[in-house]
């Protein structure tokens, strides 16, 4: 029982990453109605950016210049990087998408393995092939709550990207541009006419996928503190599969499907050789789908809509 | 606006000069040019000073040793350009009228071309092993990239799976022939003598496609109820599953792959192969159920409703893209002579994704294309290292704003009109 509860934790950390980049393919399939195949590469970006910010700032300290605890690093970082990376996100979205907004899907989502080929191979040129490793910001402590063991890490990273979540949440059903973007998700074609900007929107929708992107890259970045350029291809591909199996476009569904996926992914290491993890999970996704075609939030469509 | 004119009737001109050539002329012109290169190739390099004869058309040695760049471009020049073009010039009427006589019986006169074809092949790729290897998975990316862009473009599923399909026939076509011409600690004594080997290899081969055509069964079910990005979901899974299936196989030697492929896959089986595909492809997409698979494509409804069998169509076109990526796959593993699952992963997926519409949907013309140029232009980057994987996605990204569906896209391969006389005889 406690090993299962051990693995319960470790579970819903390795969900927390799935979720939050599952997030940013939702959002932007919700308004533009294709996936941003860039999206884990923009992860990985993110997660370099946080390690450049976090590096010169532990610089800083230790010269002198400015005297921070380390989890005061910790929160500036991620700011720091969530801007910087949602930058990278809005310069995506102007060079590869919106040149090809009316351009047959097929053909931005080329664009969009491009541009992560780009930032893999770009992120090689500057950083070279050997990998770095996050700065230690926050001193791990291991709590015993009745023989399962939890570190202080694993719950701040829980409790942060649920934190993130929540906000986007609330962004999305509160604000006005959170109104600006269901309407726009609502209905592509008539809600421009009505006076909402697109490219505003589709602009950000790009940073803030992006931004969430990045939190997950520091926050991956502080548990496993080993950073290399094709990390985003096997989390990206494998938060793009949640967000399908959540339901196109929906924000809740992908929440939920990344925590399941992270499930499925640490149960099956659990009872079976952790080689054969990709086949199980595979395998039940696949199942899901074959009885929920639409995933679980995702309404069905017809195929003339956007094609 | 004057001289934009004057380029244009300067450009036109040429065109003229050069225009009524049959393909004929061109061909054997190359031939020559190659013939030339075997000839006086070497004895050319020593005068212009090149280290040795370039193997891709000087770019390699433009761009690792700059200070080579006229010797190259002269090299390029005397060796292939003004021999063909002179020749072809030279020779257009007699020409024509030779492909006159041979389009009297128009399957004979394809022949014909394809072994000159050949020939000019062969003869180029004979002055290096390195161009033999270009050349023959060049041709094995231009089978991959037809096969899908019979699903991709013809019928307009975003497939994922090819690269799946490609390990399923990679390895039934690598464990057939381990199982059958070699001898080795792995898989015991060969079966059949080796000198059988040769023939039997394109039985294999088929064995390998056959065994992709049946995994395609498990997406072309599918495939029935939903469309689009489930689809590609379902492929992509099904692609990540194969690839775990194999590295968890401990008979077929996991993640650690097998090699020993016997030497079978050279230059003639490959182009055979090629030639074969790209008959039966072309002739598949200009058949009913070809058209068949562009009414589904454009719209599915109207299509059943006009009595197409949209299922059937779906699933022949599945299966029948499945066994030429099975097919490609098998001749892969044997040009390599060494197969790992790690091969068969996101990054054969954004290549073959990259050659089909770089080239053009709905094209053979176009798969050729791209599939030649990629795979070329990647060869040829190869001094710059890293940075050819920036130039190579930027190009792609530069083709898909400009044209979105490729360079040739929906252009129909007409061999008829290909090595038709291009000049009425008087």
């Amino acid at each position: 029982m406690t090993y299962f509860f051990q693995n319960l934790v470790n579970a819903l950390q390795w969900g927390s990453f799935y979720a939050l980049i599952a997030l940013g393919y939702s959002m932007v399939y919700s308004i533009l109605m294709l996936f941003n195949f860039a999206h884990g590469d923009i992860f990985m970006v993110g997660a370099y950016i946080g390690f450049g910010v976090a590096t010169g700032l532990v610089a800083l300290t230790s010269y002198g210049a400015i005297v921070l605890p380390g989890w005061m690093i910790l929160v500036l970082t991620i700011m720091i990087s969530m801007f910087l990376t949602s930058l990278v996100g809005v310069i995506v979205e102007r060079v590869g998408y919106r040149p090809l907004r009316d351009a047959p899907r097929a053909s931005a989502a080329i664009t969009g393995l491009m541009i992560g080929i780009i930032l893999e191979t770009g992120n090689l040129a500057i950083m070279g092939a050997t990998r770095v490793s996050f700065p230690p910001l926050i001193q791990s402590v291991t709590y015993d709550i009745g023989g399962v063991f939890v570190t202080n890490k694993k719950i701040m990273i829980v409790v942060v990207s649920l934190l993130f979540m929540f906000a986007l949440h609330l962004f999305v059903q509160r604000s006005r541009w959170g109104m600006a973007m269901r309407a726009m998700a609502f209905d592509y074609v008539v809600v421009p006419l009505m006076g909402v900007p697109i490219n505003t929107i589709a602009a950000m929708t790009f940073a803030i996928g992006s931004g969430l992107a990045a939190v997950a890259g520091i926050l991956f970045g502080v548990a496993y503190p080993v950073l290399d350029p094709y990390m985003g291809i096997v989390f990206g591909w494998k938060a793009f599969v949640a967000a399908i199996l959540g339901g196109r476009g929906s924000i809740m569904g992908a929440t939920l499907a990344g925590f399941l996926l992270g499930f499925i992914e640490i149960f099956v290491a659990m009872a079976f050789p952790s080689t054969l993890r990709d086949l199980i999970a595979y395998s039940i996704i696949l199942l899901i789908l074959a009885f929920r075609p639409h995933g679980f939030f995702g309404e069905a469509y017809s195929a003339r809509l956007r094609l | 606006m004057e001289v934009k004119n004057a380029n244009l009737t300067k450009n036109s001109k040429l065109r003229g000069f050069f225009s009524q050539i049959p393909l004929l002329a061109w061909i054997i012109g190359g031939l020559i040019a190659v013939w030339l290169e075997h000839l006086a190739g070497d004895r050319l390099t020593d005068i212009l000073m090149l280290p040795k004869i370039p193997v891709l058309f000087g770019f390699v040695t433009m761009l690792k040793k700059p200070l080579l760049i006229p010797s190259s471009v002269i090299y390029v020049l005397l060796i292939y350009l003004l021999p063909v073009f002179i020749f072809a010039r030279l020779t257009r009427s007699p020409l024509n009228k030779l492909a006159a006589a041979l389009f009297k019986v128009p399957w004979l006169s394809a022949v014909i071309h394809i072994v000159l074809f050949y020939a000019i092949l062969h003869i180029w790729a004979d002055i290096s092993a390195y161009r033999v290897l270009t050349l023959r998975l060049t041709l094995v990316a231009v089978i991959l990239t037809l096969s899908l862009n019979l699903i991709n473009g013809y019928m307009g599923e975003f497939s994922c799976s090819h690269p799946g399909f490609m390990a399923l026939g990679a390895y039934m076509a690598s464990v057939l022939s381990l199982v059958l011409f070699v001898s080795d600690r792995h898989f015991g004594e060969a079966v059949l003598p080796a000198i059988s080997g040769p023939f039997l290899f394109h039985l294999v081969l088929i064995g390998g496609g056959i065994a992709a055509a049946l995994g395609a069964l498990v997406i072309a079910v599918p495939s029935f109820r939903t469309r689009g990005d489930y689809l590609a979901i379902i492929s992509l899974a099904f692609m990540f599953i194969v690839k775990s299936m194999i590295e968890n196989m401990e008979f077929l030697r996991g993640p650690r792959g097998l090699s020993g492929q016997p030497d079978y896959a050279t230059l003639p089986v490959v182009f055979t192969w090629t030639v074969l595909c790209v008959w039966t492809i072309n002739n598949f997409v200009r058949s009913t159920l070809g058209k068949a698979l562009n009414a589904v494509r454009d719209d599915e409804m109207a299509a059943d409703a006009m009595t197409v069998n949209t299922r059937q169509t779906k699933m022949v076109a599945f299966m029948f893209g499945a066994f030429w990526a099975g097919v490609a796959g098998g001749l892969f593993a044997h040009v390599l002579r060494y197969v790992n699952p790690g091969t068969f992963s996101i990054q054969k997926l954004a290549e073959v994704l990259a050659m089909v519409y770089f080239g053009g949907l709905n094209s053979v013309y176009g798969s050729i294309v791209g599939a030649v140029s990629l795979s070329l232009l990647g060869e040829a980057l190869r001094p710059l290292e890293i940075f050819k994987w920036i130039i190579i996605p930027l190009l792609l990204i530069l083709v898909m704003i400009y044209r979105p569906t490729g360079l040739i896209a929906f252009k129909e391969f007409n061999v008829r009109n290909l090595i038709r006389p291009k000049q009425e005889p008087e």
